[in-house]
């Protein structure tokens, strides 16, 4: 059969094109071209080529110290929270009643930190620390543990960590109850007859099923933790010293603070970069495994 | 193995204060002995699975008692039981292969290894599933996947009975076949008693040797599938099993002799005190009613329309405002649409208030 050729369609999809060129690919094609230069203000920009990007991945650079250093925190930083929020959530998850009034109850408690926006969230920890006027640092010290994130480098880590913490558990929580409640009872039915101990379902059946909400989870917390800003910047502001400086904080301040717009745009493309290939990853991962659920389904 | 005896045996969803009436089942007192092959059959909503969950343990049950080979097991939890489960839908622990699958039960019950491989390897030659021992469980069919739950309650050798619920809703229809007579060789085989829950009656009548005909909560009759078939206790079992179901018309019945429609057919037995003011049908099976050409002292009727099932004829006719299935004897021509019933004074039962009543000989 001949296919009549109508080009008409181009015309439908342009206005698409327009939006998403105005909105993504010249802001992101700026961002590029300011990599490549160095400029010392008056709007006068020098040609850099790859210098700054090289400069970036030198360690023995300032600017590629701090970047890797800051790269080196976020990393730690994610995979402490990833480590306590996804075992805690699951926890909460297999705790939470499975019907009657007490799930509503339950689901609107967790949602409750999920709903707070995250400068507030970073205000309410920055107060609820503080030694002097802060609930949570002025018991703290009056129990006689020296407690003080404004100077004490691991007292900053554990404020961001448990701030993140309380702030984000909810939402593992509730994508596990989600997988949990897509159970059949007859599963479990089943595991009962079978004899199977608390144990043996969790592993042989909950796990199991609850893996593709869980890689989700997993997915959306790194990210959000890897380009976390807001929160830390709002109650250690970076500090003490440059100890939870996060790599967007660095890039803040070299955007802002300094005005290096190149050095910025470097950094902010191999951020994205990172982010990018992060997500491809995941991505693949969960695609190969819905791949291989299709063809198993297939089969049968 | 074990004899099941349910004693009084009832249960509401609503807990104990709720009036009898609404109990999802109503008390129920019976024997089902060591080795036989049970079907439950009714409709959705009849309370044959909560009866099967009872008997299983998922469901406590609000009042009565539950006893294997003479011993109360009310109070014991389904793990304690011994008893096996088959779901509607096949239950795989996905991350398992086959084998795992099979030796589950039985590692949790701290078997020694040795014992476990040896169980495992016999169930599964039993079930035809030894090439798949070593293949992840999730990628069989779903008859497989079915196999394997039937399997993981056949690996405990102490299985007391062995309970199925509507097991063959997902298989596809060429596949029924092979997995029921599979089961009818496994219970010739290893002498289990099996209680197979399901709502159709090929399915319970080529299963099972007695079959529980539920309805509304209430077990309206229990037997062989002939008996089933001859003498329906209740006129709802003479409607739902058997294909077209019975012939169920009011009537008037007085000795031997009962009137349809003004017209009188004579009865095999007599039936002279049949309580007052019941509400009387005659209940025959369009198996025992043949259409002839119309006669005086025939019950005449108007033929609809003839329903050819290949090996035999149905015609469905109606007398008065009562629509009836009678058979058509091979080789009979319809020369218009009027015809006369034969009925077959044997077959022929009286019903009160919906019982079957008995008539004297």
């Amino acid at each position: 059969m001949d296919k009549t050729v109508n080009q008409k369609a181009w015309l439908l999809v342009l206005p698409v094109f327009a939006v998403v060129a105005f909105s993504a690919i010249l802001p992101l094609m700026t961002v590029v071209n300011y990599s490549m230069q160095d400029t010392f203000g008056n709007n006068q920009f020098f040609w850099n080529g790859v210098g700054w990007f090289k400069e970036l991945l030198d360690p023995s650079t300032d600017l590629g110290g701090r970047f890797l250093a800051s790269l080196g925190r976020n990393l730690f930083f994610s995979i402490v929270i990833l480590s306590i929020e996804v075992p805690l959530g699951i926890v909460v998850a297999l705790s939470m009643p499975r019907e009657g009034w007490q799930v509503a109850a339950c689901l609107v408690i967790l949602a409750l930190p999920l709903l707070i926006p995250w400068n507030v969230v970073g205000t309410i920890w920055q107060i609820f620390g503080r030694p002097d006027i802060g609930l949570l640092g002025y018991t703290l010290n009056s129990m006689g543990i020296n407690y003080n994130y404004v100077s004490n480098d691991l007292d900053a880590w554990l404020t961001v960590i448990v701030m993140d913490v309380w702030h984000w558990t909810s939402l593992v929580a509730l994508l596990c109850y989600a997988g949990l409640k897509s159970i059949p009872d007859a599963y479990y039915q089943a595991a009962q007859i079978d004899g199977a101990s608390r144990w043996a379902v969790f592993t042989a059946i909950q796990l199991p099923k609850m893996n593709r909400v869980l890689l989700i989870a997993v997915l959306l917390r790194f990210m959000d933790s890897f380009m976390i800003y807001t929160e830390p910047f709002v109650v250690t502001g970076g500090g003490p010293g440059n100890s939870t400086t996060f790599v967007s904080i660095e890039l803040v301040k070299i955007a802002l603070g300094q005005f290096d717009l190149g050095k910025a745009a470097a950094l902010s493309l191999v951020y994205n970069l990172i982010i990018l290939i992060v997500c491809w990853v995941f991505y693949t991962i969960m695609t190969n495994a819905g791949a291989e659920r299709s063809v198993k389904e297939k089969k049968a | 193995m074990a004899r099941i005896d349910l004693v009084d045996l009832a249960h509401s969803y609503n807990g104990n204060a709720a009036a009898l009436e609404s109990f999802a089942l109503k008390p129920v007192t019976m024997t089902w002995r060591q080795g036989g092959a049970y079907a439950l059959l009714g409709p959705s909503g009849c309370g044959k699975t909560t009866l099967l969950n009872l008997i299983s343990g998922i469901v406590t049950p609000s009042r009565g008692k539950i006893l294997f080979d003479g011993g109360d097991i009310t109070p014991l939890s389904t793990q304690k039981r011994n008893i096996a489960q088959v779901f509607q839908f096949p239950v795989i622990y996905d991350t398992m292969t086959v084998g795992e699958n099979l030796a589950f039960p039985l590692k949790n019950r701290g078997v020694p290894s040795r014992e476990i491989d040896a169980r495992v390897a016999d169930i599964a030659r039993l079930l035809d599933l030894t090439p798949y021992l070593r293949r992840k469980a999730t990628r069989l069919t779903a008859d497989a996947k079915q196999k394997i739950s039937l399997g993981r309650g056949l690996v405990r050798s102490d299985v007391a009975a062995v309970l199925f619920d509507e097991p063959l809703t997902v298989i596809d229809p060429e596949l029924k076949w092979q997995l029921r007579s599979k089961l009818k060789a496994l219970h010739r085989e290893l002498d289990l008693t099996m209680i197979y829950v399901t709502h159709d009656q090929t399915e319970a009548l080529t299963f099972a040797d007695t079959v529980v005909v539920m309805h509304d909560g209430r077990v309206v009759q229990s037997g062989t599938p002939a008996e089933l078939f001859e003498k329906p206790a209740h006129t709802f079992v003479g409607y739902f099993i058997g294909s077209p179901g019975m012939n169920i018309v009011p009537g008037e019945v007085g000795g031997r002799e009962a009137r349809i429609d003004g017209h009188t057919i004579a009865l095999k037995r007599s039936y002279d005190d049949l309580p007052a003011g019941a509400k009387i049908e005659i209940g025959v099976r369009p198996e025992f009613v043949d259409v002839a050409r119309p006669r005086p002292g025939l019950l005449s009727a108007s033929i609809e329309r003839i329903d050819d099932l290949g090996r035999i004829r149905f015609a469905r006719v109606r007398v008065g405002d009562v629509k009836l299935s009678a058979r058509v004897p091979p080789g009979f021509s319809i020369p218009d649409n009027t015809a006369g019933l034969v009925f077959d004074a044997a077959h022929v039962h009286v019903y009160a208030d919906s019982l079957l009543v008995e008539g004297r000989t």
